[in-house]
């Protein structure tokens, strides 16, 4: 009895929500719906309009759907990855998103009807110019680097970033990504499950570059006023990454669903992404980017591989890259 | 049969928990309609979590010796407050205690930097290197524990005994103490051992790369990456399938028993003066040195901010704290049901299955149990109502092998000292419990509880997989990870690891003056 007294009192330092409100479940990386992250502004923003109840349901969102399958909770899944969509695509479990993406700001081709891009980047070394004088130029660069330059990168089996890393560089070295690897495992310091750890590695001064985004430096600029962390930027491209976003088919609540896929891509929705996921939009005019994000050093380059080639790819690029680390 | 008549609380609660730990690995492997076979990198997990286990189940167990001795057969002041000290890693959370030792091995961390310093050539944490230095350092406070009951278990007659018949230092080792390791120490490594099967998060960030990959990570990725429920299933399977024939292989072995009850401060021998009494505190400096550096490390550089944390956080915090304190409370009552069902059934075949039960749950794999917890109750109850119910459940089985190695023998001791008198007033059910068990026992049960509580605390396996927006505080830390906040990161890690000593405290203090 007590226990369910304290379980009640922490549940109510959650906001309550008026009952007789429909309920938009979304399903969301844990980091999204965090204090830290867009979610309370979107929630916010949609509720203003919706007359609804938008909740947030964290965790593993495509292990858990594919698991839930048709009896998911889900009305909404929001924060797919771009190279895992084939198998999530192959589930049959999302609806088409019937937005315009004619005119996304996105550096690559999207004609996707089901997944709905509302946030972009690209995968890249980050430094701090502090520790390391004179970065790689570019990927050849740091591949023939003194292995005494040490990098962390994530692992593809685990993490999203890693698995972009894995495609970055077949892309850029195909055939040759094995000797690529064998020249660039040396200078892995280590190999981490997640971003997250290989981050906070790199700001500890363990390593000297960080496998991350080219976004990265306007989190250290906005909100540290911390001008030394800097994306190197190749020549030879950069990997790009978007974070997605699908209704699900079994909804209850289809005209809500509808309802938020339609607000993505709106300016409205489009202004949070920049500050609080520290990533581009998706689809807002360059002008009305905030400046820390504008100024940022962007690739010429942007490399993307259509989901058919990433999933081909996945299998025999993991194969190479297991290979060199086990030498 | 016996057995079976008078307990059937302890019969029903060991049958539990081997339906639990079997039926979640059915359960996913029935999810993914079979098992999946295994692959040349899921084989090459397999021989290097064999060989990290062996290995640092090794060391720990060796290194422990001298530190053992040491604190056995000195005196000085402040020497229990020392002991109970170099127990804090053990209870350390994962993600805290590589933090700490990054900070004092890592490539910018104090050790490289004094040997740049000399300019001699530096260290490496990561690689196998790095996953056995963390598991030793996880594991040495419990092999010293075991280790010094072991010394303190020989009768302080017989070291005046051989006092008095004049027996050099080297003639005790090999009449008293040599014996007493040869009957410990296969213990200690095969306890040491089994942890270090299932380890996960120490593999993850200071493997290195996929040659230091675990079992238990590769279950995390067949899960993960490739949504093979069939391969991680069978993962699983070999996981388990290890540890059962380690267990069986070391049946005559068991594991020591006396692991909680504390430290009796008996007048203990007096070790031998000269030079020894030189290598005996310097084992204890570089013991204590090695246990408490990393933690001393983590805490000084986020113990600046920790007033700086926003109210999320501190939410989080009560919310751990409550789950951490139900599943002590849970353990503990699992806890004293097998134990004393075991005590009962002394010599019975039906106790030993039931102390195997017992120990089930330090090989099963928290993710597999996780996945089959979730796929055998989303069809019945909504998951996010009983993500933290389930969290503090696992988080209250799994701490039960190390509770139970506090609480068996102490339960076998009151069974044998006031058993038959208390059968003999026909003293039974709720009054036996209040004025004889919970009294006899509240050491061992604040120890265990302790422990639970501390373990539960630092969690944070099972509740990603369930998936909630009411976060605890674990989660919270990655949470400002992933959100590029570093240094409020930190703080938070020094503040989880304060309320997982303080909850230990607590219990234990609480047991101590019951």
């Amino acid at each position: 009895m007590k226990i369910r007294m304290i379980a009640a009192a922490l549940l109510a330092a959650t906001p309550a929500f008026a009952q007789d409100k429909p309920v938009l479940t979304v399903y969301a990386g844990d980091y999204i719906a965090s204090e830290w992250g867009p979610g309370p502004k979107i929630e916010e923003g949609f509720e203003a309009f919706c007359d609804c109840d938008l909740e947030f349901v964290t965790g593993d969102i495509l292990p858990r759907i594919l698991m839930e399958g048709e009896g998911t909770d889900a009305d909404i899944v929001f924060g797919l990855n771009t190279d895992v969509t084939a198998r999530a695509r192959a589930s049959g479990l999302f609806a088409p998103h019937g937005q315009d993406i004619s005119d996304l700001s996105l550096p690559v081709e999207w004609s996707d009807e089901i997944f709905l891009p509302y946030n972009w980047g690209e995968t890249a070394f980050i430094y701090d110019e502090t520790r390391l004088e004179n970065p790689p130029a570019s990927f050849d660069e740091l591949l023939d680097a003194p292995d005494d330059l040490k990098i962390v990168i994530q692992d593809p089996r685990a993490s999203i970033s890693g698995l972009a890393l894995l495609l970055w560089v077949k892309s850029v070295y195909g055939e040759d990504a094995p000797e690529a690897w064998a020249k660039l495992a040396p200078k892995v310091l280590t190999v981490t499950k997640g971003w997250s750890e290989s981050y906070g590695m790199f700001t500890d001064g363990e390593a000297d570059m960080v496998l991350s985004y080219t976004t990265s430096p306007a989190y250290h600029i906005e909100a540290e006023d911390d001008m030394t962390k800097h994306a190197a930027i190749f020549p030879e491209g950069h990997y790009f990454m978007a974070e997605l976003a699908a209704q699900v088919k079994s909804t209850d609540q289809p005209e809500l669903a509808q309802e938020f896929m339609d607000w993505i891509l709106t300016p409205e929705f489009q202004r949070i992404i920049p500050l609080a996921n520290w990533s581009m939009p998706a689809k807002l005019p360059r002008e009305e980017w905030p400046e820390v994000m504008r100024d940022l050093p962007r690739p010429e380059k942007t490399l993307f591989y259509s989901e058919d080639e990433a999933e081909a790819l996945r299998k025999p690029a993991l194969d190479e890259w297991l290979r060199a680390f086990s030498q | 049969m016996h057995v079976i008549r008078r307990d059937p609380a302890g019969i029903l609660i060991a049958s539990l928990l081997a339906m639990l730990i079997l039926g979640t690995l059915a359960a996913v492997a029935w999810q993914a309609r079979g098992l999946s076979g295994l692959g040349l990198w899921d084989w090459r997990a397999v021989r290097f979590t064999l060989w990290q286990a062996v290995v640092s189940a090794a060391l720990s167990a060796l290194l422990a010796i001298p530190v053992a001795r040491a604190l056995a057969r000195r005196r000085f002041p402040g020497r229990a407050a020392l002991v109970t000290l170099l127990g804090a890693p053990f209870i350390l959370p994962v993600i805290v205690a590589i933090m700490g030792l990054i900070s004092v091995f890592g490539r910018n961390g104090a050790i490289n930097d004094g040997l740049r310093f000399l300019g001699l050539p530096e260290i490496s944490i990561y690689g196998w290197q790095g996953v056995i230095l963390a598991h030793v350092f996880f594991n040495l406070p419990l092999s010293v524990r075991l280790i010094l009951q072991g010394w303190q278990a020989i009768p302080a007659e017989r070291f005046r005994l051989a006092e008095s018949l004049g027996f050099t230092p080297a003639d005790i080792s090999r009449h008293l103490e040599r014996p007493m390791l040869r009957s410990v120490l296969p213990g200690v490594w095969l306890a040491v051992f089994l942890v270090c099967l299932t380890s996960f998060t120490v593999a993850l960030a200071l493997g290195g790369g996929p040659s230091a990959t675990t079992v238990e990570l590769a279950i995390y990725q067949a899960f993960r990456f490739d949504f093979d429920l069939g391969r991680a299933a069978m993962l699983g399977l070999v996981q388990i399938g290890l540890s059962l024939a380690a267990m069986t292989l070391a049946r005559w072995i068991t594991i020591p028993a006396a692991f909680g009850a504390g430290l009796q401060e008996t007048q203990g021998p007096q070790g031998p003066p000269g030079w020894r009494r030189g290598t005996d505190m310097l084992a204890i400096l570089l013991a204590t040195a090695f246990l408490l550096w990393p933690i001393l490390s983590v805490t000084a550089s986020g113990l600046p901010r920790i007033p700086l944390l926003p109210t999320e956080v501190w939410t989080a915090a009560a919310r751990s704290v409550v789950m951490a304190i139900c599943s002590a409370f849970l353990a503990l009552l699992l806890g004293l049901t097998l134990a004393l069902a075991i005590a009962r059934g002394t010599g019975n075949p039906n106790a030993h299955w039931i102390e195997m039960a017992g120990m089930l749950p330090i090989i099963a794999s928290p993710l597999v149990l996780g996945t089959g917890l979730f796929i055998l109750l989303r069809g019945w109850f909504s998951i996010d109502a009983m993500a933290l119910p389930v969290t503090v459940a696992i988080n209250a089985i799994m701490a039960l092998p190390f509770g139970l190695r506090a609480l068996i023998p102490a339960a076998r001791t009151l069974r044998s000292d006031y058993g038959w008198l208390a059968d003999s007033l026909e003293m039974q059910g709720l009054a036996r419990l209040r004025y004889l068990t919970l009294p006899r026992l509240a050491r061992p049960l604040g120890f265990a509880g302790g422990l639970a509580a501390a373990l539960a605390m630092g969690d944070l396996g099972v509740i990603t997989l369930f998936a909630t927006d009411q976060p605890t505080l674990p989660l919270k830390l990655y949470q400002l990870m992933n959100s590029y906040r570093m240094a409020d990161a930190s703080a938070c890690a020094v503040l989880l690891m304060a309320i997982s000593f303080a909850l230990f405290w607590l219990f234990d203090r609480g047991g101590r003056l019951a």
